[in-house]
């Protein structure tokens, strides 16, 4: 280093370099990085905001996960393509191959949750800190974790969602947040006559409360031990051509640079390039100026005698750098075996098989067939967030089992799916419900032989219907019936009821044909707890597995 | 000192104290302030819940109901001047000349209408259907009729409805939302604060219910402007079943006395002024359409004193049905709330342009 560097800590000692004036220290990096922060999480914020009919605009609302590398490249391990805007991953890929896992601390919403949170609430003395903020061998836990969800993708099972932080992120706020809001009156979701419900939110909600309450005990302990794409990340940092280098001749190893260390990367010894989030804080922190940024920094450092470049080396830690995660081989074959156990047992647990699939588990139109939709559904419930009427829910256990758990599935009491809509189709990030068009979805103009898409088939229980089993006159059911003509027809009777008067019965029936499952009837139907007239999946137009009539009208 | 002779001390220690007198000494109680003080406390705490919980005994449990607060609607007619007639029918194709036409034969829209009044329009949004399938009021006629309406000197148009389908969507792609606001109309989409009871004292079935009040604050005047619609279970769906849309809660239960209903909507609400939209008219699969095939160019516009009297006229000359009228229209004659023998009212019926 030449004299007259200019040094942005706040307290040099020893270098004989200017300290920089305050308003350029102001700007250090660290501080233009916490700007980062603000801005990407209050632009995640925004685009959950705006992922609803009135405020769409052509945002880009899924960016977030369509840059996320873990649902590009697990999606593609599934597919073996890369679907729509995904290819804009390599937007971090690339720049992660280069500095390193920067995304941790620069950009990931979900990571700047928990870094703040832990700079709240997590206040220790320093030499307490420092003990916080070494490395410990549960880190490894997230590369076993992406080992197995590695493995389960090239079965096709996609189970990243699970614990992406992103889809974490995007389904936190669909299920638990946006409702709470509205219920405080922060509009997340205006124009809706009732407040939005969704299945299994206090499980949501719980998951990150616990998550981000685990700040209290380590800090960052989602980034650190579960973070798929944490892990992911930190594979590719191992090829960084950039990294935090220490001169062992400057380095008093007063261990200060993990005071505020958020990756857990050890600065202060072998740094462990595979878990550093590039936050830069340990520059900030070093007081001997020994931390630098540095291209391509030698993997060895060439100490002789006890000298370094002809300077004497002070540091009792020779060693600078581990590049990879620190995962033995014989533990990644061992979670390469666990992870293709977990295929059959996840797999056949009689859930979303072709004959074990639940007749409630009705997806969206566009879906695609549903072995090919398990690849692709990222769970990140985008599309829950953007239907309007809130018929899409979150699957539970029951309605998918453990693979299929929080993936879009319809529940017509909650809502309908609106026949002129096709929002949930634009915002998927992965393909798993494709991009269609009304003329698609209605089977209108070249598409006519086609035909609509149909999610599933509407059904009567005569036994609950008020015209069929109680002698009241109802047929909310036709009237609000959406297709031309109407998939609900009506037998007109004149009977004497039980006291004498007349009354004229319209007795509801099904067209199958017409029916395209959309469950409005349902939903308006006045029989509230159990429907008489009810939406199962049977009869589905994207599956033959699920098919029910031998023919059904085109248009 | 080992640990026998420890024990030993110890043992003998706990005899002496057994065996001392057991009165509390002076040293022993707290000063005179201090008891004061904590004696207080208790006291205060003790007699602050036995007294809260005095003030909030309901040993029925009818204390512990929410109380609904219910409001009511105000009458907005306005008495027509002489000899304006009940119907005024445009036949044509600019909907600003004919709905002119159709008003000014009811007694001119100056007449209803008086600088500062506040304005409510319910025109039908009930699907999120584009407009020329006609399952919702014709967007360009409401846009007309709300400038009209402003030029007449209202202070404020507002535009309201709660559709089935969800509302935004609804708005949006009936044309609804646009037209309303180019117009210079405010639109009020439900919430669920939105709606509070309503009483209709006279009422079968709404005696008490949910009602979209919010865009009702400060209303002086209500026009409805509903399309002419097939409908299976009522057999067609104009002025009186427009009001259906501003019931909030269970309505679906209606459908079980749909004449009952409809002709309650003909007592809750006293329009200052009906128009019927028939410049598109939804002759089959009603009320939802869904089909281009469904619709049928009206080219008729119909303003009206009284609501029945124009769902009669609707019924048999826009519909152009031979059968009775609804037996809801009747329901409400009963209640003199007007007169389904369109027939034998005062019309003025004219060709525009």
């Amino acid at each position: 280093m030449s004299a007259g560097k200019i040094y942005f800590a706040k307290s040099p000692q020893g270098p004989n370099g200017v300290l920089a004036p305050w308003w350029l220290r102001a700007l250090r990096i660290t501080r233009i990085r916490v700007l980062a922060q603000a801005f990407f999480f209050a632009l995640f914020v925004f685009l959950v905001y705006v992922t609803w009919f009135s405020r769409l605009a052509g945002y880009p609302v899924s960016l977030f996960l369509e840059v996320d590398p873990l649902v590009a490249v697990a999606t593609t391990i599934s597919t073996h393509t890369v679907y729509r805007h995904l290819i804009w991953s390599l937007v971090l890929i690339v720049p992660t191959l280069l500095l390193g896992r920067f995304f941790c601390n620069w950009i990931c919403p979900y990571g700047t949750l928990h870094q703040f949170i832990s700079w709240l609430f997590n206040t220790r003395r320093n030499i307490d800190k420092l003990a916080l903020n070494r490395y410990r061998p549960i880190f490894q836990l997230k590369y076993i974790i992406l080992l197995v969800f590695g493995v389960l993708a090239v079965f096709g099972m996609l189970q990243i969602g699970l614990l992406d932080p992103i889809c974490i992120m995007y389904r936190t706020f669909a299920t638990a947040i946006a409702p709470a809001s509205d219920l405080a009156g922060l509009k997340f979701s205006p124009g809706t006559t009732h407040q939005r419900e969704f299945y299994g939110a206090w499980f949501v909600g719980l998951v990150i409360v616990g998550l981000v309450g685990m700040n209290l005990v380590i800090p960052r302990f989602f980034c650190r031990v579960l973070c798929p794409l944490g892990a992911f990340l930190g594979v590719l940092s191992r090829f960084a051509l950039w990294r935090i280098d220490r001169d062992l001749t400057r380095c008093t190893d007063c261990n200060l640079c993990l005071a505020h260390c958020e990756g857990a990367s050890e600065p202060q010894a072998a740094l462990r390039k595979s878990e550093c989030f590039v936050c830069f804080n340990c520059l900030d922190d070093c007081p001997e100026h020994a931390l630098s940024y540095r291209f391509l920094p030698l993997r060895k450092q060439p100490v002789s005698n006890g000298k370094l470049h002809g300077r004497p080396v002070i540091s009792t830690q020779p060693e600078t750098e581990v590049a990879w995660p620190a995962l033995s081989r014989r533990r990644v074959l061992l979670t390469a075996v666990v992870g293709v156990l977990a295929y059959p047992f996840v797999r056949l647990s009689a859930a979303v098989g072709s004959k074990s699939f639940d007749k409630r588990a009705i997806r969206p139109p566009g879906s695609v067939a549903e072995p090919e939709f398990l690849e692709r559904c990222i769970k990140c419930d985008q599309c829950i967030r953007v239907c309007p009427t809130n018929v899409l829910q979150p699957a539970t256990l029951t309605q998918a089992g453990l693979e299929g758990l929080w993936t879009p599935v319809m529940d017509m009491r909650l809502g309908f799916c609106q026949l002129s809509c096709t929002l949930c189709s634009e915002v998927c990030p992965t393909g798993a419900i494709q991009k269609i068009s009304v003329e698609k979805k209605l089977g209108l103009g070249p598409y006519a032989a086609d035909g609509p898409i149909r999610v599933g088939t509407a059904f009567f229980n005569q036994g609950r219907c008020l015209p069929w089993a109680m002698e009241t006159p109802c047929v909310v059911c036709e009237e609000v019936c959406p297709v031309s003509p109407k998939a609900i027809g009506t037998y007109d009777v004149q009977i004497k009821r039980w006291d004498g008067t007349m009354v004229i019965l319209n007795k509801p029936y099904m067209r199958p044909e017409l029916c395209i499952g959309c469950g409005i009837c349902e939903h308006e139907c006045p029989v509230a707890d159990e429907r008489a007239v009810y939406v199962t999946a049977v009869g589905e137009s994207r599956s033959k597995d699920r098919s029910l009539l031998l023919r059904s009208k085109t248009t | 000192m080992d640990r026998t002779e420890e024990q030993r001390l110890k043992a003998q220690a706990r005899r002496e104290n057994a065996a001392a007198p057991r009165q509390r000494l002076i040293a022993e109680w707290p000063s005179r302030r201090e008891f004061i003080q904590r004696v207080g406390v208790t006291a205060l705490l003790a007699g602050g819940v036995g007294g809260l919980w005095a003030a909030l005994r309901d040993p029925t449990g009818d204390r512990g109901k929410p109380v609904e607060p219910a409001f009511r609607l105000p009458d907005f007619r306005v008495p027509p001047p002489n000899g304006a007639k009940v119907l005024g029918i445009a036949r044509g194709n600019q909907y600003e000349k004919m709905l002119a036409m159709a008003i000014g034969a009811v007694g001119g829209l100056a007449h209803y209408i008086r600088p500062g009044d506040v304005v409510l329009i319910k025109p039908n949004v009930a699907f999120d259907r584009s407009p020329k399938l006609g399952a919702t009021t014709n967007p360009d006629v409401l846009a007309a009729l709300i400038r009209m309406v402003r030029a007449a000197g209202a202070r404020e148009v507002r535009v309201a409805d709660n559709p089935i389908e969800s509302p935004e969507s609804c708005f949006v792609k009936s044309g609804i939302a646009a037209a309303a606001r180019q117009a210079g109309a405010q639109v009020f989409l439900p919430s669920p604060q939105s709606f509070e009871i309503l009483e209709v004292p006279q009422a079968k079935l709404i005696a008490r219910w949910p009602f979209f009040w919010r865009p009702f604050r400060g209303v002086t005047k209500v026009i409805g402007i509903a399309p002419v619609k097939d409908h299976n279970l009522c057999q067609a769906s104009m002025c009186t079943k427009n009001w259906y849309g501003l019931l909030g809660g269970r309505r679906n239960q209606f459908h079980q006395d749909i004449h009952g209903i409809i002709a309650d909507l003909a007592l809750m609400m006293s329009p200052t002024l009906v128009i019927l939209d028939a410049t598109r008219i939804l002759m089959k699969n009603g009320p939802t359409g869904g089909d281009l095939s469904d619709v049928v160019a009206g080219h008729t516009l119909v303003a009206a004193t009284d609501q029945i009297a124009a769902d009669a006229y609707g019924y048999s000359e826009l519909l152009g049905r031979k059968s009775d009228p609804p037996q809801y229209l009747f329901n409400a004659q009963a209640r003199g709330l007007g007169n389904p023998d369109w027939r034998n009212v005062p019309l003025k019926e004219e060709q525009v342009g």
